[in-house]
């Protein structure tokens, strides 16, 4: 029970870390792809509206991490090492957009230093995410093999798969839906770029339809342990509403209902979430490192639960308050 | 030249990056909360536009040490994953409440940077204070679980596995208290010597500045009380690891042979095959006096312990030494401005002064990094001490060599950007601020 209690939390944080941090990434996306007369605008927008939020946003990440270390070592230390090389060059992503963001905003440079700085916070935000689908979907692969705790299949067996490639392309689209549909409502002063961010969520809503198809259909060979789990009862059921809340954020994106856009866009990705979480289960690494197989004991995950629910007492009313700060409804 | 060389350098030179960003993110909430509170109490103009700048600077830090302070969250598992499958449920735990703090202490760093003009001036003070009780916090439980690595508790190790696991023994254990007090100690020493270096080095070149004399002496305020409470915790960690890591102790000392009367030995060359130091400096019994308050007292040196169970004697006496140097030397220059400060002199009047200031800057860093040195180079060749070797531990990912040069090109290049990002700041602004004795 306790280790399904910390498997929810770090299901529940990856959730948040997509729904937040995520979309910061997507704000980066749409940095980097920014076009037209406005793409100055829009830069300034994207930045305005990240600024004070993407440091909380990104520390879900570490959040996860730790849990995932104390909860279930094994699982940590096996993840590290057989995708040695995808974890560090999203590091190496992660540092790099984050240190490129924060010396972009810094006014006393010149436009051509403010330029560069720009770039290496797009690109980054571009390939950092990719990466992170591909390590999700590597764990599904089943090409990791582990023996004795030891990792026996090397250090590329399942982030170079198609599968695995598929996913970091699916959270590149999902994260850029994200963040454009959430921009429509920090742009809603300027209508302009409001509407630029409208244009650019729904084409990434459709986008994400034939990324989702290949994602399945490169399951059934790549994950077919996923695959099978995506023929359970409750598979239809989820895939019925996630489709639903993909409808209505995009007939709510082409009717400007902006606010609905946000809660249903919010809703896919915390299903397409849950979906793969119930797919995956009960594996951590498909398909020999599972949650009951290598859970720290007891004593540890009974202090970890207590911890996180303390923890979120305080965690949930703070990031009440940020949001509302910053993302109230206020006038002027 | 293995790739234990380079996973050792990775994680060395990850952690010696990213404890000045952790260290200022414990430091400079502290001095941007004192600043405001000044404000709120004096009203005076100059305090709130010192805070608003230390804002500015330490949202730069602040990121830098949040991204560099992922990389090693996750090199634990990428470099040491030997060590992660056993330790981690033994001390995940304060890195799981560290995850809680340095949590809260984002999301109110974002409050404190971008809500000014959205919160009364009061709950943006508390806001600030919030940030600077969350980054003491996260570092307290960070530090935490380093300790344990030198006295490791909390659980049984029966056939090289854990059992019996106890996370908060593990917390507790014997190395926490004084590793955790010497280390938020260094975080204030080494923010308040660099901080008021900044300033003393701008009162030299603009001596009329209210800005820059305020901010002297908030930084000085800091620096001061801290240092000598540092030297005295710095005993304390002394004597301590003297009882529970007596070769990292004899290697910090230099010290080979086991005697009474055992010296203090300053510099000199230790040899490891003669088992002496050449050309130290040597005050008789001090040590002995030092660790047992007897001159005659027993200290066992490092013939006791196995050779393969040494650590790395040069490099651990000599960051030692340089740690111990660097802070006597910022104790002096605190000593001497307070001596300025009873006599009721301003300080920012005295050229030499502020240049003696200017130079101890750089040295609260220096002595954090010796400091980790001896911590973590002493405690070779174990990772745990006396359960589990580094070699041991070590990733078998071969080829650790170009993370280590990727992340050492990168962090270099951070560097260099974050400096003079900082030092443009600082220059460009200077003329801009409130001066009302013109020159």
């Amino acid at each position: 029970m306790l280790e399904l209690a910390v498997t929810v939390s770090l299901l529940l944080s990856l959730i948040l870390y997509a729904l937040t941090g995520g979309a910061d990434f997507g704000g980066g996306i749409w940095d980097f792809l920014a076009v037209g007369p406005r793409a100055e605008r829009q830069r300034r927008a994207i930045a305005a509206a990240i600024a004070p939020i993407w440091e909380a946003n990104h520390v879900w990440l570490i959040l996860i991490v730790v849990v995932l270390f104390t909860g279930f070592p094994v699982g940590f230390a096996t993840m590290m090492t057989a995708l040695n090389i995808p974890v560090t060059l999203m590091l190496i992503g992660i540092v790099l957009r984050g240190s490129a963001f924060i010396f972009g905003s810094y006014k006393s440079q010149s436009a051509d230093v403010q330029r560069h700085w720009s770039m290496a916070f797009g690109i980054a935000s571009v390939f950092t995410p990719f990466l992170q689908g591909v390590i999700l979907g590597a764990l599904a692969t089943g090409k990791i093999h582990v023996a004795n705790d030891q990792v026996t299949t090397g250090f590329f067996s399942g982030w170079l798969t198609l599968f695995a490639i598929a996913c970091g392309v699916f959270a590149l689209g999902l994260f850029a839906f994200l963040a454009a549909t959430y921009l429509t409502l920090d742009a809603k002063d300027q209508p302009d770029l409001q509407n630029d961010f409208r244009l650019r969520a729904i084409w990434s809503a459709l986008a994400l339809w034939p990324i989702s198809g290949v994602v399945f259909l490169a399951a059934r060979q790549g994950a077919a342990a996923l695959f099978g789990g995506l023929a359970s009862w409750w598979a239809p059921l989820l895939l019925g509403a996630t489709c639903v809340t993909a409808v209505s954020a995009l007939m709510a994106l082409w009717w400007r209902q902006f606010a609905m856009a946000r809660v249903a866009a919010a809703g896919q990705v915390t299903l397409i979430f849950v979906g793969w979480s119930l797919a995956q289960y009960p594996n951590l690494i498909t398909p020999d490192v599972t949650v009951s197989s290598t859970h720290a004991p007891e004593a540890t995950l009974r202090l970890l639960v207590m911890a996180l629910a303390v923890g979120a007492l305080i965690l949930f009313p703070s990031l009440g308050f940020l949001f509302r700060l910053f993302k109230g409804n206020r006038r002027g | 030249m293995n790739d234990l060389f380079f996973a050792r350098s990775q994680m060395a030179m990850s952690l010696a990056f990213h404890i000045v960003f952790a260290a200022l993110g414990i430091g400079m909430p502290m001095l941007m909360v004192m600043a405001e509170g000044a404000h709120i109490i004096t009203r005076k103009p100059v305090y709130l536009e010192l805070s608003q700048r230390w804002a500015k600077g330490t949202a730069i830090l602040f990121a830098v040490g949040a991204v560099s302070g992922t990389v090693l969250s996750f090199e634990l598992g990428l470099l040491w994953p030997a060590f992660m499958a056993k330790a981690g449920a033994v001390i995940g735990m304060p890195f799981s409440l560290e995850g809680f703090a340095f949590f809260a202490e984002a999301i109110f760093i974002g409050v404190y940077l971008y809500g000014r003009s959205r919160l009364s001036p009061l709950l943006h003070w508390l806001v600030g204070v919030v940030v600077a009780i969350s980054g003491i916090l996260s570092g307290i439980f960070v530090v935490t679980a380093n300790a344990w690595m030198n006295a490791p508790a909390g659980f049984k190790l029966v056939h090289g596995k854990f059992t019996e696991i106890d996370p908060v023994a593990a917390m507790l254990n014997q190395a926490s208290f004084h590793e955790v007090l010497h280390m938020t100690l260094a975080a204030f020493v080494a923010t308040g010597f660099a901080v008021a270096s900044v300033h003393a080095f701008l009162l030299l070149r603009n001596p009329n500045s209210l800005f820059h004399r305020s901010a002297l002496g908030l930084a000085l305020a800091v620096a001061g009380i801290s240092i000598p409470l540092q030297i005295a915790s710095g005993d304390l960690s002394a004597r301590v690891t003297g009882r529970l890591q007596p070769a990292k102790l004899a290697a910090m000392e230099a010290l080979y042979r086991t005697q009474t009367r055992a010296p203090v030995l300053i510099g000199g060359i230790p040899d490891d095959a003669a088992l002496t130091v050449r050309c130290a400096l040597t005050i008789p019994s001090g040590l002995s006096l030092l660790l047992a308050d007897d001159p005659s007292a027993r200290v066992a040196g490092l013939e006791e312990f196995p050779r393969n169970d040494w650590p790395d004697v040069r490099m651990v006496h000599w960051s030692f030494d340089l740690m111990v140097l660097s802070g006597f030397a910022m104790l002096a220059v605190a000593a001497w401005s307070g001596w300025f400060l009873c006599r009721r002199r301003p300080l920012a009047d005295h050229p030499s002064l502020l240049r003696a200031l200017v130079a101890t800057g750089p040295l609260g860093f220096v002595a954090i990094e010796a400091g980790w040195v001896v911590t973590e180079v002493g405690r070779q060749p174990w990772i745990i001490y006396n359960v589990m070797r580094t070699k041991d531990a070590v990733t078998p990912m071969p080829g650790i060599a170009a993370p280590f040069f990727a992340f050492t090109v990168l962090y270099l290049f951070l560097a260099f950007v974050v400096f003079s990002l900082l030092r443009r700041q600082f220059l460009e602004t200077d003329g801009a601020v409130v001066r009302p004795h013109p020159a």
